[in-house]
């Protein structure tokens, strides 16, 4: 069946279906992955965005239960060079296009991602529609052009959990990396760690979970105060979809937890940490996505190849630096990949530590919410 | 880091002359190594025993050595040059070889020469077979199964634990005689026997086979602040059995999840870090159960390759200038991407686009040499396509071969066109084509399509060869765009 994505800018791009017959309009951006289309279709971050990979062949080793970072595919829409429906992996569970037509959500294949690809470098991430069927070019544009942008919209609300859970999976592929430091099946050591939801992947709970921590996530407009009640140990701030800067009322949240629990933040929780701590974010032109991106670590030297998937990034000048240490920073286009408090238990980064999909170089990052953990439980109470 | 100071000579080892398995790839890295060593200013001595190599050409070095490769050679070079450093990474391993003899010999240390880019250690540990897998082991990853028998009993039981195939390797035997490889009990209990038998010391070695496998590499960097980067992931067509340099390969990787292509790059850092190779690329090979997915580790070459010259032209990565580098003390962050010239070397390539590499072989050259494919390498030369899709890749390089074809199909110079057969002739060319492939051969390539085309299904062809069905739905689709085109005149 034929398909259609039509850019903002009236670029045309013709090719054929492979997942729903729908129509749907987003964010067109693109990903550098190699590998990993399951967990990065799976990702709540990418909600509301019509992702193309850079790479042209995907599909290649189907779809199993265990690849996924949220219950099903998050994407708006997905856009390929060529999709392979003839899968070969030993995990493989089904076809890539079954579960995206399970899942209601349409795909193309058979455009010149590379020419797409250029597209959104030169011009900046923009808004498109993706279209089954023979819908007028020109009708396709103007619903294109009248969809709604990414800034200014609070979509951490679409993908938030509606109530608070406990979550105590671990990843059990035998890929999974090993459980650090603590005997997870100790359940009474284990600290306590309120996750506020705004998108969480999965293997961030599994390797949370992974270091010893007993897991409660809640909703993303959970308030400060109800989190308190908990009485957490620390608390943690997950990735998520959208501008930092329409999800007041976390940022508010946040910054009444600041100085009470350790707090860790990843991707939109760096955002939002910053925010709450008076910083601002911005816009990136096409953002960055993909399993390659190299972040230095100022505080060892060291060079960490990092996952990543974000559109808006924070000002490092406009933090207060009395108070923040800027510790990673991207090699590529040196924009900020993390911070931390000098005075608080509080760091946050921007890349993905938990990868899924990419590099294991930066799972340290847990030990170190667990050494900030251990050490405010070792302080006494005053 | 910046550059040592401490050097300033580098005597470059060179690969010698062009034999099957060390061909121009090794001018390729020499040439580019001995550049950089003399845009850093370092006094370059090279020696090469092959003259007709770009790297001997007299711009490239500054004293140039048409000398044998051998310890005698090279040592009297060094007390005449007194070189302060030997890289001897970039010369395959020929190289290698001459420089381990020398370090072995006290020669190095005689001279005051420090091995750069591999220690003698992590040489060692990378080269010898029992170091290496006991290494691996060491760092809790896998590595064939395997044990010495001295007891048909002791085998039975190994057998019954790890089924078949099974490799025997009798122990203390002349070339390795009296070994072989059992498929089924009914053929071990004798082989294990004569194993025995023959041994001088009644004992054998038997090992799980991996033949028919998945086989994969790594392209791995490491630089002297622990930094690891991969630069390439490599996938063989051709299962376990053929040697990499008579397989087609394909990068990137197209038939690994990202779970299982992670815990590959994990392994390749620990092994980089276990082996001790501080600077510069090696290559790490992998075999992986596509039944189960169990990855074993197979070797490491402590050097650049074959392979890396491969993964320097499908990324634009030049693993054999950054190695050098890395050698006299730069780290990956501080040397600029050759790319894009802005952003530091300390990166991962992404590529959007397939790359194939297809051996080219000359039987013709080499009359009564067998022509089927195993351990031992064959072709004498190869050739690269790009493309979006694996199967342009595929169709361009067997175009670039120059053995007369145009790829698969529609080139005219078919043997049979299906067509023109009845049922009877189809059952038994295909009777014959399935014979044929059952072994390994230089033009296996073209009568896989034979197969599908006379209705054998991708599961059976996999079945026989082994071959992932991925790449076999690739040439059935080619098939298809094929049939498609005889539709058409002109």
């Amino acid at each position: 069946m034929n398909a259609k994505l039509v850019l903002e800018n009236g670029l045309v791009f013709r090719g054929t279906s492979f997942g729903a017959e729908a129509e749907i309009t987003g964010e067109v951006v693109f990903n550098t992955s190699i590998t990993g289309y399951q967990e990065i279709l799976s990702d709540p971050s990418y909600c509301g965005q019509i992702v193309t990979m850079t790479n042209p062949l995907i599909g290649n080793t189907g779809v199993n239960d265990d690849d996924r970072e949220s219950g099903r595919p998050r994407v708006a829409a997905f856009v390929v060079r060529e999709y392979f429906d003839f899968y070969s992996n030993h995990r493989a569970r089904g076809s890539l296009g079954d579960w995206l037509r399970e899942a209601g959500i349409p795909a193309i294949q058979g455009i010149d991602t590379r020419m797409l690809t250029r597209t959104i470098r030169q011009t900046g991430a923009m808004k498109a529609i993706l279209s089954v069927g023979d819908v007028d070019d020109a009708e396709l544009l103007l619903r294109a052009r009248n969809s709604p942008g990414m800034e200014g919209l609070d979509l951490t609300r679409e993908v938030t959990c509606k109530e608070p859970y406990a979550w105590d999976d671990l990843d059990a592929t035998p890929y999974a990396l090993p459980a650090v430091d603590v005997d997870p099946t100790q359940t009474s050591q284990r600290h306590h760690v309120v996750v506020y939801d705004f998108g969480v992947k999965w293997n961030i709970l599994r390797r949370l979970r992974a270091h010893g921590c007993r897991l409660t996530v809640v909703p993303a407009a959970t308030p400060a105060s109800e989190v308190l009640r908990m009485n957490p140990d620390g608390i943690f701030l997950s990735n998520g979809p959208g501008d930092p800067g329409a999800v007041q009322y976390a940022i508010r949240s946040i910054g009444e937890l600041l100085g009470k629990k350790p707090i860790f933040g990843i991707c939109l929780g760096h955002q939002l940490l910053a925010l709450a701590l008076g910083g601002k974010t911005y816009k990136l032109k096409f953002g960055h996505r993909g399993g390659n991106h190299p972040v230095k670590n100022l505080l060892t030297n060291e060079i960490e190849i990092t996952s990543q998937n974000h559109g808006f990034a924070v000002d490092p000048d406009s933090l207060d630096r009395a108070q923040i240490e800027i510790t990673h920073v991207n090699l590529n286009d040196g924009t900020n990949e993390g911070f931390r408090h000098l005075n608080l238990p509080v760091f946050s980064v921007q890349y993905h530590p938990e990868a899924s999909p990419g590099p294991h170089d930066s799972d340290y990052l847990f030990r170190e919410f667990l050494r900030l953990l251990r050490e405010q439980a070792a302080v006494p109470a005053s | 880091m910046p550059r040592r100071t401490d050097l300033t000579s580098i005597l470059v080892i060179g690969a010698g002359p062009i034999v099957i398995g060390q061909a121009c790839e090794f001018d390729y890295s020499g040439t580019q190594a001995c550049q950089v060593l003399k845009e850093e200013g370092f006094r370059v001595i090279l020696v090469n025993s092959n003259p007709a190599t770009i790297m001997t050409d007299p711009e490239f070095a500054h004293a140039t050595y048409v000398e044998p490769i051998t310890p005698y050679y090279v040592e009297r070079i060094i007390a005449k040059e007194k070189p302060d450093a030997i890289l001897p990474t970039m010369g395959g391993q020929t190289a290698l070889n001459t420089a381990v003899a020398l370090a072995e010999k006290g020669v190095l240390r005689r001279h005051n020469v420090e091995l750069i880019g591999a220690k003698l250690e992590a040489i060692r540990k990378a080269e010898n077979r029992e170091l290496f897998q006991q290494t691996i082991r060491e760092i809790g990853l896998d590595s064939p199964r395997g044990v010495f028998v001295k007891s048909v009993d002791q085998a039975m039981e190994f057998a019954e634990n790890t089924g078949f195939p099974i490799i025997i390797r009798p122990s203390f035997t002349l070339g390795g005689s009296g070994g072989g490889i059992a498929y089924n009990i009914e053929e071990f209990r004798p082989k294990i026997e004569h194993a025995l038998t023959v041994s001088p010391i009644h004992e054998s070695l038997i090992e799980e086979s991996v033949i028919g496998w998945k086989e994969y590499e790594l392209e791995v960097m490491r630089d002297l602040k622990d930094n690891v980067v991969i630069i390439c992931s490599i996938e063989n067509f051709d299962p376990m059995g053929v040697h990499t340099g008579d397989s087609i390969t394909v990068a990137p990787a197209q038939t690994l999840t990202d779970k299982e292509y992670q815990a590959m790059r994990d392994a390749s850092k620990k092994i980089i870090r276990a082996i001790g190779v501080e600077t510069g690329g090696s290559n790490i090979q992998f075999a992986v159960d596509p039944a189960t997915g169990r990855m074993i580790v197979i070797e490491m070459n402590p050097r650049v390759s074959r392979s890396s010259a491969l993964a320097s032209k499908a990324t634009g990565f030049p693993i054999a200038k950054m190695a050098a580098k890395l050698a006299v003390g730069y780290t990956l962050d501080e040397i600029p991407n050759d790319i894009t010239k802005k952003t530091p070397a300390s990166f991962e390539p992404t590529i959007d686009y397939c790359v194939v590499k297809i051996p080219r072989w000359d039987f013709e050259k080499f009359r009564g040499a067998d022509d089927i494919l195993g351990v031992q390498m064959k072709s004498v030369g190869e050739a690269m396509g790009f493309g979006r899709t694996f199967k342009e890749a595929l169709q361009k390089t067997l175009r670039s071969l120059e053995n007369g074809r145009h790829g698969l199909g529609a080139d005219g110079k078919d043997p049979f066109n299906p067509a023109d057969l009845d049922a009877e002739q189809k059952k038994e060319l295909l009777e014959t084509i399935t014979t044929k492939l059952r072994t390994s051969r230089q033009d296996n390539i073209f009568y896989l399509r034979h197969a599908l085309q006379l209705g054998m299904s991708v599961a059976e062809l996999h079945e026989v060869t082994g071959v992932d069905p991925w790449f076999l739905h690739n040439i059935a689709q080619i098939i298809e765009t094929e049939n498609e085109l005889r539709e058409y005149s002109l």
